[in-house]
């Protein structure tokens, strides 16, 4: 076979692919966000944007993002440096920590939900201590706070997993020399992180930010199990419209405002961890 | 090691360790025991799930697993999962796996492109595209069907199966496949002979992921499938109506097969990562 035909043979497949069920429904979300039937038009934007739910939506999924992902770097980052130094029991510990990896949105928010709902671990076990007399009903519209700790939580339970496996690999990817070199100069461990580990780690750094925080806009099922309809957030939006409003062009338009929101994040964190040319690894 | 006993330092340092081996096992629990309360919860009659306040060791009594299981709809839903993930874990492996080893051999035009279209595949919230797929799947006859949502899934899953093959197939030299050319293999024949059997394992851990992506999808299996539902879209859909020991047991049967998938890939989850990170 002709070896200059060859690499465009293998990726045709994957091509086709992605054109039929990548680009082709992006173009038709697109059409159908902006088009009435008659032609060019920002109503489906306007009515999506108007109703008194977006606001709160929108707040609460930003809201929702900036609690989660600045939590879930640091326990990342803390963790992969732990395992780092780690010489017993690496291949265990690392195994543990990474289960939430495997475990679906769904699946995390009512594992929370075992915890806190009415008859759940939480209040059982503050009332086993004497805090409260009877079951507190933690998930309801008098506890807000609660409702948005408990999502939260759910959420850094689960998908820390996904950054610490990059920033894992990333970590491994570092040339021991630097540190042994560092440490021959004195630096501390301390320093050794700050001035190795965190710059070297940039690329790493920026795939899974980046990939959190769009998961993090894409927030649904976790919602859906723990507060309902009492935390409002986008993407369960977009799915109400399609499915209990049955306006497919308010849906559409949604889906393209979680869209921009999205590309807009990556650019900024794209550009924020730069890697410069020159000091690739 | 007895000279150390007199170093001045040593305190801080046991200090120093006991607080790393806490925290070491602080974050286990973490990550343990809510999975822990989830076992109680499935393990517990459906009473005991419903009233307060709770034990904290399961009574191992199957009687929320045998309501799940003869809950109507909810074997055919959990069918329905199975078939999806196992679709989706081979389609994309078959259509991804050329494409990373064409990305690891070979220098060709269009390189860069290609890869920027996979990372922005990635880079994408991919479920909404399920939105106007329902409109185009319903024209196919595509619509709610099994096959249909696997195709979705698969789109999900190809940017996984792509970067990693590309990462697997650079951990093999290329000096490998010349040597089996030059004692008289064709290109195919050192694939198959030399290349295939030591990507092998590699090839199925990427499956097994491709798998767990499919079998944990909630948005798009909701919006793409009405009488064939998979257990995520099935429980997302009764999560209002349905009782606690049922989203419980539900939620276990969610979790098992990602317990034991993490498990059998847990060797190449970071090699995996190492390369496709670039």
């Amino acid at each position: 076979m002709n070896a200059r035909l060859l690499p465009y043979i293998l990726i045709l497949p994957v091509t086709l692919f992605l054109c039929l069920f990548f680009l082709y429904p992006f173009l038709l979300v697109a059409k159908q966000a902006f088009n009435n039937g008659s032609g060019f038009t920002l109503e489906n934007f306007q009515e999506v944007v108007g109703y008194w739910k977006f606001p709160i939506s929108l707040k609460n999924t930003l809201l929702l993002a900036a609690a989660v992902v600045p939590v879930q770097l640091a326990l990342a980052l803390l963790m992969a440096t732990m395992v780092n130094k780690m010489q017993k029991g690496r291949d265990l510990i690392l195994y543990v920590w990474t289960i939430p990896l495997g475990i679906s949105d769904l699946a995390a928010g009512i594992i929370w939900l075992a915890i806190f709902e009415q008859s759940g671990f939480l209040n059982s076990m503050m009332s086993g201590l004497g805090m409260i007399d009877r079951p507190m009903n933690f998930l309801s519209y008098q506890h807000p706070g609660i409702v948005f700790l408990a999502i939260a939580l759910a959420e850094i339970w689960r998908a820390t997993a996904i950054m610490l496996v990059i920033l894992v690999a990333g970590i491994g990817l570092i040339p021991k020399e630097y540190y042994e070199a560092a440490e021959v100069f004195g630096a501390s461990p301390w320093k050794r992180f700050w001035r190795i580990t965190l710059p070297l780690l940039r690329p790493s750094l920026q795939t899974a930010l980046v990939l959190r925080v769009i998961l993090a806009f894409e927030i649904f099922a976790v919602v859906a199990a723990l507060g309902g309809t009492l935390f409002p957030v986008l993407m369960g939006e977009t799915y109400a419209y399609q499915f209990d409003l049955l306006n497919s062009g308010a849906a559409a338009a949604m889906a393209l405002i979680i869209l921009a929101i999205s590309i807009g994040f990556t650019l900024i964190i794209l550009r924020a961890l730069r890697v410069p040319k020159g000091a690739q690894i | 090691m007895t000279t150390v006993d007199t170093n001045p330092g040593t305190d801080t340092r046991k200090a120093g360790r006991f607080v790393y081996i806490s925290a070491v096992v602080l974050l286990c629990a973490w990550v343990i025991v809510p999975l822990y309360f989830l076992l109680i919860n499935t393990l517990s009659s459906p009473d005991t799930v419903n009233s307060f306040p709770k034990a904290f060791v399961p009574e191992f009594d199957l009687g929320s697993l045998s309501f799940f299981a003869s809950f109507a709809g909810m074997l055919t839903a959990l069918k329905n999962s199975v078939l999806v993930a196992g679709m989706t874990m081979i389609m994309s492996i078959v259509v991804g796996a050329p494409a990373g080893y064409a990305l690891s051999r070979f220098d060709f035009r269009g390189k860069e492109l290609f890869r920027l279209l996979i990372l922005l595949t990635r880079a994408f919230p991919l479920p909404l595209l399920a939105l106007p797929l329902a409109v185009m799947f319903i024209r196919t006859g595509l619509d709610d069907t099994v096959f249909g949502l696997a195709l979705v899934h698969t789109t999900l899953a190809i940017p996984f199966a792509v970067l990693i093959t590309f990462s697997l197939f650079s951990g093999i030299p290329l000096e490998l496949e010349e040597a089996a050319w030059t004692l008289g293999c064709t290109r195919l024949t050192a694939f198959t002979k030399v290349v295939l059997p030591l990507i092998l394992p590699g090839i199925t851990a990427s499956a097994i992921f491709a798998f767990v992506i499919s079998w944990n999808e909630v948005f798009a299996a909701a919006v793409l499938t009405i009488e064939n539902r998979t257990l995520t879209a099935f429980l997302l859909q009764n999560l209002d109506t349905s009782p606690l020991h049922l989203k419980f047991a539900g939620g276990f049967i969610l979790v098992v097969p990602a317990l034991i998938f993490i498990f059998a890939v847990r060797k190449y989850l970071f090699a995996m990562w190492g390369i496709a990170n670039r």
